[in-house]
């Protein structure tokens, strides 16, 4: 099996999450879809370090992010493909 | 691969099969420690499991508090039992529903006799239970005898990624198997409370979820400060890249895998009732308070994914723990029975993961120690609602 940079639950998520050190700026990153083992690549647009996500899409404000095939919130702020999703720019649909 | 059919179990009395063979000194109350911890020192393999509750308890706090003991002392992996309390009618409230089993079990109470009689009294009983029980052998049970419970702590991204999705694939091939599944965290599964309840068999079973977990999310509005987005996700949490409490509820719910649905929603400590299946606890999230409900239940192995590294252990019920995290495989190494953290290098897959976890889960069954046991964690804590009388 080659290496992996990122790991995508399900196939409908539209974020990944990072599992090597740190991706950097224009990395070229692969990505492992777990759910039917399909091989993904994307373009890392910054710094983005382990257990972080990264997004496979652009997203613009509203926007629903889909992890493990569920809505684990929504976007706050818009982000570039390829860009860490976090804190800055998603936030909880709960409260 | 192949799944195993049977494992090596002891045959209960009561047609549940145990894992372990303990014959466990229970105290009715905290006072009663020092006589049932006596007990257990003078008698060699006996197991003494003291705490800190059973006095002035009321409603339905004092009844889950029964449960939990009774429930400890019929549970397959003890072999017999013998009850300390302070007062006769606790004490035999405890003895009677434990021997509805038909398991060995006798009470004896300090109140009139002293502890130095009591203690005398009770290990020559101790030692009869102890020499019958070790006479019991392992015999050949089908897997359906077995009941696994799960819950997952000191989490992290890797949880998420790979070691609570190992659970989950077992137990999506174990389900079908006739295995007894449990799983708990009301508080937990909060931000995937919905569909969490779409997991449930029917819509009865559905509803009664979303009213176990709605009882809860009213008690933490009643007493927060805030809206808890400063508690949930928590700061490490944050750092270790989780933005959400949905993320991380999702992650958390990764354990019950991909196609099982529950088929009853228990109480805490219940004893379920339905017949082989998955079923949901309304426990706390703490990792002690669970696996004793859970263990008071009746599962006989627990699993435990971690990614920091939780180092639970619990007194008569196995914890099987295993990480995706390569730095807490390597630092914790005394604690973790299965590394999964080749999933993350692409070097292991989701069913290499679940069938390697059922093998040292059904090893585990058979008899091999788990860390928590080798390192004599024998976590016992009782759940209490409210503050007694």
């Amino acid at each position: 099996m080659p290496q992996t940079d990122l790991i995508i639950h399900d196939e409908k998520d539209n974020v990944a999450v990072v599992v090597i050190d740190k991706t950097s700026k224009n990395q070229e990153c692969i990505g492992w879809v777990m759910e039917n083992d399909k091989t993904i690549k994307i373009k890392s647009i910054s710094e983005i370090s382990l257990g972080h996500k990264i997004a496979l899409q652009d997203f613009k404000k509203g926007d629903t992010i889909l992890k493990y095939g569920h809505d684990i919130g929504k976007v706050v702020a818009s982000i570039k493909k390829g860009d860490h999703v976090h804190v800055h720019n998603v936030k909880t649909k709960k409260w | 691969m192949n799944i195993p059919k049977t494992f090596m179990g002891y045959k209960r009395e009561n047609g549940r099969v145990g894992v372990r063979n303990y014959v466990i000194i229970l105290p009715v109350d905290d006072i009663s420690n020092a006589c049932a911890e006596a007990v257990g020192k003078n008698i060699n393999g006996t197991l003494a499991i003291p705490h800190s509750y059973g006095r002035l308890q009321f409603g339905e706090d004092l009844e889950l508090f029964f449960r939990t003991i009774i429930g400890t002392g019929k549970n397959p992996n003890v072999a017999a039992v013998i009850v300390i309390g302070i007062e006769p009618k606790w004490t035999k409230r405890v003895v009677d529903a434990i021997a509805k089993t038909g398991k060995p079990v006798e009470g004896f109470s300090i109140e009139g006799h002293g502890d130095i009689t009591t203690t005398m009294k009770a290990s020559k009983k101790a030692q009869e239970f102890v020499q019958w029980a070790s006479e019991k052998q392992r015999v050949e049970c089908p897997l359906s005898d077995l009941w696994i419970s799960v819950k997952c702590g000191e989490s992290d991204t890797t949880s998420g990624l790979a070691s609570n999705p190992a659970v989950g694939n077992l137990m999506d091939k174990l389900e079908p198997l006739g295995v007894n599944l449990c799983f708990g965290e009301t508080s937990e599964l909060t931000g995937a409370e919905k569909v969490c309840a779409t997991r449930g068999k029917s819509t009865e079973i559905s509803k009664k979820f979303m009213s176990t977990w709605s009882a809860y999310n009213d008690f933490i509005l009643e007493n927060a400060t805030n809206d808890l987005s400063e508690s949930q996700p928590t700061a490490g949490n944050i750092a270790g890249g989780l933005t959400t409490i949905e993320e991380k509820a999702f992650g958390n719910l990764q354990k019950i895998g991909k196609k099982v649905k529950f088929i009853d929603v228990l109480g805490p400590a219940e004893e379920p009732k339905k017949g082989a299946g998955l079923y949901f606890m309304d426990t706390s999230s703490a990792a002690g308070e669970c696996l004793t409900l859970q263990a008071a239940a009746g599962y006989t192995v627990h699993l435990f994914p971690t990614g920091q590294g939780n180092i639970i252990g619990n007194a008569i019920e196995p914890v099987v723990k295993l990480t995706a995290n390569p730095k807490t495989a390597t630092t914790m190494s005394e604690h973790i029975d299965l590394d999964v953290s080749k999933i993350l290098k692409r070097e292991m897959n989701l069913d290499q993961a679940g069938d390697a976890l059922i093998d040292v889960t059904i090893k585990t069954a058979n008899g091999r120690l788990t860390c928590a046991e080798a390192l004599g964690h024998r976590e016992f804590i009782i759940t209490k609602l409210y503050r007694s009388a």
